[in-house]
This record gives structure tokens, C-alpha cells and sequence, in this order.
């Protein structure tokens, strides 16, 4: 790992508030977002989806579609090139079935037409002849011996008997002797947890235009975390080469984990091949919901042992995740962080993945954490109230800190989890006085947080500004903080910077923005990037000067002598570099490309306090603070962001978010009235404490920030109700019938 | 089907346009006229993305029939700011970091302003429940509850 890359120093521009450079676009409405692009000849695409949860296509009739005057292409999973495989085939699949129907919603064909009419006449004109098979929708039918099979043939390896065949992973993490553990307890309890498959909500439908020529090249433009990741996918898909496949990533409207795979992409460019125009390809929001990815919904058992002054012993979960009619690898993950903010001698965290009759999961922030995070912490809290202890002090007792050895498996380097939760001591929240009906919850979080392939190019210009290109989607402000890593580093004001984020056909790869990678790995290449341009620059200046490169340094803007014996020159500022740079060797470009380690874990500690209405089971969240070790804030306000808008969506999920699936395995509230995730005036005001440990595999320090926000909600709200309700309540959401039939069962 | 001719005033400019007689305004403002600031988010209602005013009414365009525009004022957010000038409430929205992703944000300023033609000084409260039918995912809406506050503190004392 490299974990040597952090450097104590002071900052000029970091840990300032600049606005960001798409600001001016977005309060104006002319940043363009998927759906805002057009082009000569664009048609409109739409699909047909299944109305049925599983089933057999026995056969499909389009030619009444084609005929309709104005359509020009009708396509089914049947024309795309049988070439894909493994994963690639399954995401193919996801976009267009292939003979069978796995959910309610999987599209089994799409047309374009030259406008919305016609295309939406054309749908109704497709004959599909349905074989209605089995479904199955929860985890505790979908695991059980004699469960309808989703798909055949997708059995987990290590998946242990007595489970069925819909069982696609299993996973084992922890060490110690549990047994041992347990017997040392004096207090040990064990409960079971639900929790609801969610959405990650994004207001911006998923949206693309393809352009495909008959030369089989073609340009693409939507909104997506990674375009790089669209461009490959598509062209495993469509088997064309990547060169020839351009994909240049819109503004996105929110992608949370959502928009990291492709759900109609390579539709539009098979659309635009078979018509030979460009095509518009745009989710409605039933579309959204019903068809791109929710997250898991989970079942988790843990039993956790304490001692009478709140030492755990030992603590063992076993995590079942469903995630839709493919396999996917969100139990790890899951299983893995379960335990991480503790620093236990005995730990296992086995984990369960099941197919359903459910659109395919996919990451939401923090994929798979926060619901076996929200079982492990409600146990954990349950201790503290059973045995009159502090929950803080139990924490603090048990926490992770340096020199660990992780749940999951690796030693941890520098952590703030301690420092984190002797924060929350001390706030003032947390002695605050509460009223009648009202309660207080806290909860624990932890990220891994990821690095991976970047690839960065730092134009100098004639006139000394600077031109960086990256290649990842800004999400949460990475364009400010890109500008303001680079302007730092070369000693120039943070205006003389603009970062684009560039198509794939600028740069190398880029991995997709996920796993709150960006600011640190993104940055790390920014960073060095600058270094390179700045060691040119030296040489260009020494070139100049007539004397060795190395007797040139850079400060403030300048190439300066490094000191005495390198003669007697003025500073040259980094303008007079820029002009000469013709005549001194050519263009000059700093660049960096890594596939980057030592993204350095993060930790959350939320405080929450909830007042629940006993005539009616409605909860309103009165107070609620986050705090996040950020390793280095590089834009303070946009930190407290993600922090605000993670902890937001987490109070969504424990509170009111949930698919619900009708006996018949259709899903019955696909849109944002009955899936309600949260307004203005369900909330408080959303207070955020930054603290600073620095990553040490980060030049400035930098952890991602993005996803923790989301793990610790769950468990602080549902320890909240348990303080207030005087019930444990163990299935997400927390919703107002729910709290009212536990407050009535209690009696 | 013959298409309508509809005159209507878009921010203050004399608009026509041909439209059929099931489509939204929002389908018209994006797709024919591509004043792309308002956004389709859901179009049902439910998430306030594509909001405008018809005739000084806030109101969701996708459920305006365009049809129903003739002779009509109607304001966008393409028309908020005074040529390069911001109005307050954008620039404020820049200034507190009022937003992320940025693609609720057009609705939310018509909003906010909206409101704040109504009522130059409203409570928090009465700022969250006026903003209640404007969805936003990223931000958690705190800042941007501040940046509408602080606006509308500016434009009191202007």
C-alpha cells in the first residue's frame, strides 16, 4: 500500500470555500444534464417491459411496430451481437431479456420512432406471448430448499447445503475463537433484522443519445458515474472496438452508486444502428424505479456478547442479502464492514446472497454497509440500555484505532474513530435535555473507501492558466477541488485553473466515480500531474538561465534559483514560462497516470434525536448531527455536503423508503408519491463536525468523503425509537404504521 | 392530427409555437423551444424539477397541458438572472453551496422566488413546507434552506 505519501505542510487555497466552476451553469439552467441533448434527425426510443415478475417469452411479434409509419428500428434482446459473456452477458441481459422475463419491468423490446407518439404507439402494437412462471420477491421464500429457481445454474461454489439453488454467494470473514468469546460474556443477545430495498433516488432519469454511423462508429452522451465503464460495457455488448465508441458524460443528476453500470444504453446504440439516426433513449420515473438498480433489501441475525462493563467479547452475524435476478458481490462488502468500528478478539461475519424476481441491485453509497451496520449497532445499543451503560463509552471502549486488526481482515493505519467519538461526547447535543416522546440515538459507521485506475493530463497555456482534464463525472464537486489540488500545488490563483472532465477518447482510463474515490485518487493524479509540469518548468527556466535543472526550484509561481551558487537570476513567473515555452522545447503538459492504493478508511459518528407522535407512530427527527473524519476537507463546504446528503438519505431509508411488492411480484409504488423520500419540511437542520485525521497514503491527506454519511442513520434513528417507544424495533423503514403497531404491542 | 398554434409570453418574449394537443408544457419548453432548464424528474408532479410560473402562479409544467398556454406569462429559469447579473437567490445559492448535482436547482430557485414574491420574509418552517413539493437527493436541502434565508434577507434590505 502506499501509505507514505502524506507530507505535513501548510495550505493556501485548500480548506478554502471557492465556488465551484459548473455553479454559474447550474443556477442558470444551462448546464446540459442527460436528456438536454439534441441532435439533426434525433428520434425518440422507448421500451416495452414486462408486466409479469417471471416468465418464459414464447415468442414476439413486432411486425405490426414496424410497420407503423414513422418507426424506424424495433430491436429485442435477440439482435444484439451473441457475443457477450459473464458479466457483460448479464448486464445485457438486464437491459434486454433474452426468452424469459425476470421481473416485474425487465424490457423485453424498444423502438425508435421520429417522435414520442409514434413510438408509444408502436409499443402497444408488440405481440409478446407470455408462459407466466414462479416467482418469488423476499429473501426468506427465495433461500428456502424448494423456492422457485430465478435462474438455473447460478449456485454459489462455497453456498452451504440446505439452501437453495437461487443462493449465489457466500462469503466468511472475522477470526478468534468465538465460542470462547461468548463464554467470557456476561450479558449476550441475539435478534434478527430486516431491512426494505431502497432507491437511490436520483431526481435525473436515466438518460443517453447515441449516434451510431454505418461505418459502426459512434459518439454517446449521457448521464453516468463512469463513461468509460459505458463505453466498455457497450462495446463488449455491441462488439465494437473501444476506439470506436466515444462517450462523452452529460452533467448527472445524481447517481449515488445508481449510475455506475448501464441500463439502456447499448438499447439506444442498437436502436441508432438498426435506423441509422441518432437516437434519444430517457427512463420515465416508473422506468427508474421499476428497472434501474435498487439496493439490496437484507435479513441479518447477530449476536453480540458484553461484559457488565462493556467490553464485547465476542460478536457473530450471519447477513442474507437478495439483490434482484443476477448475481452480484454487495454481500461482501456488507459482510466485511458489519464489524469494522470495533476492535474485537473473537468476530465472524458470515454472508448470503439470493436471487429474486427483482430488478438487479445496484451500489447506493456505501453499497451494502449500512443495512448490516444498522442490525450490528442496534445490538450494540441494546447492550448498553440492557446493562445501563453509556453507548458512547461502550464505544470508545471497543473502537477500532491504529494497529487493529480489522473484522475484514487487514491491520488499520491511521483511523479517527476515537477522536470521532469523543467528539459526539462533547457536543453539546449530546447533553442536551429531551422531551417527553422524544429519544436519542447514536450510531457508529465505517467506509473502506476505494482507489483505482485515473488518468489526469495538466496543460500549461501560453498564457501561464491551466487546463485540467480528467475523466470523472462530477458528482459532489470534484471539478472545485481538482482545481483547487492544482492551483495549490503550482502556487497560482484557484480562477486560473478550469477542469473538464473530458470524453473517452481524451484520456486513459478512468475507473468510475464510486467508492469515494475521486477527491483522493483523482487528486493524487492532480497532484502529481502538477509536480511533473512543475519539474518542466524548472527545466525550462534552467534552460533559459544556462544553468542545471536542479539548480532551479518552484515557489509561489515561480522558478526560482535554489539558492546562491545557482547565479544571480530574477524569479520567472510561471506567464513568462508559458510564453517561451515555443522556443524553450515545445508544449508544456504535466500528466500522471496510477491505478492508485491507500485510499485510507473513514468513519462516521452520527447523533440523533427523534420525538414519535404515540396516537399516530409518526416520527419527526428533531436534532441530527454528523461527524466524519475527512483525513483532509479540501472544500470544507462541499464535504459537509456529502456528509448533510448521506446522513439525509439514510433518515429516507430508515424512516419511510421502501419497495413493496405485491403478492403477484409486481412492484406497487414506482414513483415519488408513494416511494417518498424526503422534503424539505421533514427535516431539521443537518449539523456536520469535520475532523482531520490525515489519510497517510494521500499527499495532502485526503479520504473520501462520499459515502460514509449513509451508514450510520439507520442504526442512530432505530436506537433513537428503541430510547423513546421502549421497543426494539428490528425491520426497516420505521414507518408510522409500523412504530404504531410495536407501541400498541407493548401495550 | 393537426397541430396547434399556441402565442404565449416566455420571459417576457412574444413565444408561438406548434404543439399537439396532449403535450405538456414542459415537453414544449424542452423539446421544441429547448429551454432545457426545467427538468423532467418524474412527470407526475411529485418532484417540483421542472417547475415554472404561468401567469405569476407556481406550477409543475409537466402538468400544464401546453395547449392551455395561449396568451399566457410565463417564466422560466433561463429568465431569472438580469443578462450577466445573477439574482440574489443564485447567487446565494453559489455562495452557501446550496447545491450538488444542480439538476433540482432551476425548480428550486423558481420556487424559492416565487415564495418570495409572496412573502419577502418567511419563517424557516414556512420555507420548508413552500419547498416541500421540490425534491432534492444530494444536499439534505440544509444549505439551501440558508442560501433562500440569507437571499431574502438581501433583498429586504435592497
Amino acid at each position: 500500500m502506499a501509505l507514505d505519501e502524506y507530507q505535513k505542510r501548510d495550505f493556501k487555497i485548500i480548506g478554502t470555500t471557492p465556488v465551484r466552476p459548473d455553479g454559474v451553469d447550474k443556477v442558470t439552467g444551462r448546464a446540459q444534464y442527460g436528456a438536454d441533448f439534441y441532435l439533426p434527425g434525433m428520434l425518440v426510443g422507448k421500451m416495452l417491459r414486462s408486466p409479469h415478475a417471471h416468465a418464459r417469452i414464447k415468442s414476439i411479434d413486432v411486425s405490426a411496430a414496424k410497420a407503423l409509419p414513422g418507426v424506424k428500428a424495433v430491436v429485442t434482446g435477440a439482435d444484439f451481437p451473441a457475443t457477450a459473456k459473464g458479466d457483460t452477458l448479464d448486464v445485457q441481459e438486464h437491459c434486454l431479456a433474452n426468452g424469459v422475463a425476470l421481473y416485474d419491468g425487465h424490457a423485453v423490446a424498444a423502438v425508435a420512432a421520429v417522435d414520442a407518439n409514434v413510438a408509444k404507439q408502436a409499443l402497444k402494437l408488440i405481440k409478446v406471448d407470455y408462459e407466466i412462471l414462479p416467482h418469488v420477491t423476499n429473501i426468506e421464500d427465495a433461500i428456502k430448499p424448494d423456492a422457485p429457481i430465478v435462474q438455473a445454474g447460478r449456485r454459489g461454489r462455497h453456498v452451504p447445503e440446505g439452501y437453495s439453488d437461487n443462493c449465489t454467494g457466500w462469503c466468511e470473514f472475522g477470526h478468534g475463537d468465538l465460542e470462547a468469546g461468548f463464554a467470557k460474556a456476561d450479558k449476550i443477545i441475539t435478534r434478527t433484522f430486516k431491512t426494505s430495498s431502497t432507491h437511490q433516488g436520483y431526481i435525473e432519469p436515466n438518460a443517453c443519445l447515441a449516434n451510431m454511423g454505418a461505418d459502426g462508429r459512434a459518439d454517446m452522451w449521457c448521464c453516468t458515474q463512469g463513461h468509460f465503464q459505458v463505453r466498455n460495457l457497450c462495446a463488449q455488448i455491441m462488439d465494437m472496438d473501444q476506439s470506436a465508441l466515444r462517450v462523452t458524460a452529460s452533467e448527472i443528476g445524481g447517481g449515488f452508486g445508481g449510475k455506475t453500470t448501464v441500463f439502456i444504453e447499448p438499447v439506444a446504440l442498437l436502436l441508432s444502428q438498426k435506423a441509422g439516426l441518432p437516437v434519444k433513449l430517457v427512463m420515465t420515473r416508473d422506468e427508474v424505479f421499476k428497472a434501474s438498480g435498487p439496493t439490496v433489501a437484507s435479513m441479518t441475525d447477530v449476536r453480540i456478547g458484553m461484559t457488565n462493563d462493556g467490553k464485547i467479547t465476542a460478536g457473530d452475524a450471519l447477513i442474507r442479502y437478495e439483490g434482484g435476478a443476477w448475481p452480484n458481490s454487495t454481500i461482501f462488502p456488507g459482510a466485511q464492514s458489519a464489524f469494522a468500528s470495533y476492535d474485537l478478539e473473537a468476530v465472524r461475519a458470515q454472508g448470503l446472497n439470493t436471487l429474486t424476481n427483482r430488478p438487479l441491485q445496484a451500489a447506493y453509497r456505501a453499497p451494502g454497509a449500512p443495512q448490516s451496520t444498522y442490525a450490528v449497532e442496534a445490538v450494540v445499543d441494546e447492550l448498553c440500555e440492557v446493562l445501563g451503560l453509556d453507548p458512547i463509552d461502550v464505544r470508545l471502549k471497543n473502537a477500532a484505532q491504529k494497529g487493529t486488526k480489522s473484522s475484514y481482515g487487514p491491520t488499520y493505519d491511521d483511523i479517527g474513530l476515537i477522536q470521532l467519538l469523543e467528539a459526539a461526547k462533547a457536543h453539546p447535543h449530546y447533553s442536551a435535555p429531551l422531551g417527553p416522546n422524544q429519544g436519542r440515538g447514536i450510531s457508529n459507521g465505517f467506509w473502506f473507501n476505494f482507489g483505482g485506475e485515473t488518468s489526469v493530463s495538466l496543460a500549461l497555456n501560453f498564457d501561464g492558466t491551466i487546463t485540467l482534464v480528467e475523466g470523472n463525472p462530477d458528482i459532489g464537486g470534484s471539478r472545485a477541488a481538482m482545481s483547487m489540488m492544482a492551483a495549490e500545488e503550482l502556487g497560482i490563483a484557484y480562477e486560473k485553473v478550469r477542469t473538464i472532465v473530458a470524453d473517452t477518447a481524451s484520456l486513459g482510463h478512468n475507473e468510475v466515480t464510486h467508492g469515494s474515490r475521486v477527491t483522493f485518487a483523482v487528486g493524487l493524479a492532480t497532484i502529481k500531474a502538477a509536480r511533473a509540469a512543475k519539474a518542466e518548468m524548472c527545466r525550462r527556466a534552467a534552460k533559459i538561465w544556462g544553468i542545471d535543472a536542479d539548480a532551479v526550484v518552484w515557489e509561489d509561481g515561480f522558478a526560482k534559483p535554489a539558492g546562491a551558487n545557482a547565479g544571480e537570476h530574477d524569479p520567472m513567473p510561471i506567464e513568462k514560462i508559458a510564453a517561451d515555452s515555443p522556443r524553450t522545447g515545445g508544449p508544456i503538459v504535466g500528466h500522471h497516470e496510477v491505478t492508485a492504493d491507500g485510499a485510507g478508511v473513514s468513519f462516521g459518528v452520527h447523533i440523533c434525536d427523534i420525538e414519535v407522535d404515540p396516537e399516530t407512530g409518526f416520527t419527526k427527527v428533531l436534532r441530527y448531527t454528523v461527524l466524519q473524519d475527512a483525513g483532509k476537507a479540501i472544500h470544507p463546504d462541499y464535504v459537509e455536503g456529502q456528509m448533510q446528503g448521506g446522513a439525509v438519505q439514510g433518515i429516507g431509508w430508515a424512516l419511510n423508503e421502501e419497495y413493496i411488492y405485491g403478492e403477484d411480484g409486481r412492484l406497487q409504488n414506482a414513483g415519488f408519491l408513494d416511494y417518498r423520500i424526503p422534503v424539505a419540511s421533514d427535516l431539521p437542520k443537518i449539523d456536520t463536525v469535520i475532523l482531520e485525521i490525515p489519510n497517510p497514503g494521500h499527499p495532502y491527506g485526503v479520504r473520501g468523503v462520499g459515502e460514509t454519511g449513509i451508514v450510520p442513520p439507520l442504526a442512530a434513528i432505530s436506537n433513537a425509537m428503541s430510547r423513546t417507544i421502549g421497543v426494539r424495533m428490528a425491520e426497516l423503514p420505521m414507518s408510522p404504521p409500523r412504530v404504531l403497531k410495536a407501541i400498541k404491542e407493548k401495550g | 392530427m393537426s397541430k396547434l398554434h399556441i402565442t404565449t409570453s416566455i420571459n417576457g418574449d412574444q413565444t408561438e409555437f406548434l404543439c399537439n394537443s396532449d403535450e405538456s408544457l414542459l415537453d414544449v419548453l424542452r423539446d421544441r423551444l429547448h429551454l432545457t432548464g426545467a427538468k423532467e424528474g418524474c412527470g407526475s408532479g411529485d418532484c417540483g424539477a421542472c417547475s415554472v410560473t404561468l401567469n405569476g402562479r407556481l406550477v409543475c409544467s409537466c402538468l400544464v397541458l401546453a395547449a392551455e398556454t395561449e396568451g399566457a406569462e410565463i417564466a422560466t429559469i433561463e429568465g431569472m438572472a438580469d443578462g450577466e447579473k445573477l439574482h440574489p437567490l443564485q447567487r446565494k445559492f453559489l455562495e452557501h453551496a446550496a447545491l450538488q448535482c444542480g439538476v433540482c436547482t432551476p425548480g428550486i430557485l423558481v420556487a424559492a422566488k416565487a415564495l418570495l414574491e409572496k412573502n419577502p420574509d418567511p419563517t424557516e418552517t414556512e420555507l420548508r413546507y413552500w419547498l416541500a413539493g421540490n425534491l432534492c437527493r444530494c444536499t439534505g436541502y440544509d444549505k439551501i434552506i440558508n442560501a433562500v434565508m440569507d437571499a431574502a434577507a438581501e433583498m429586504r434590505g435592497a
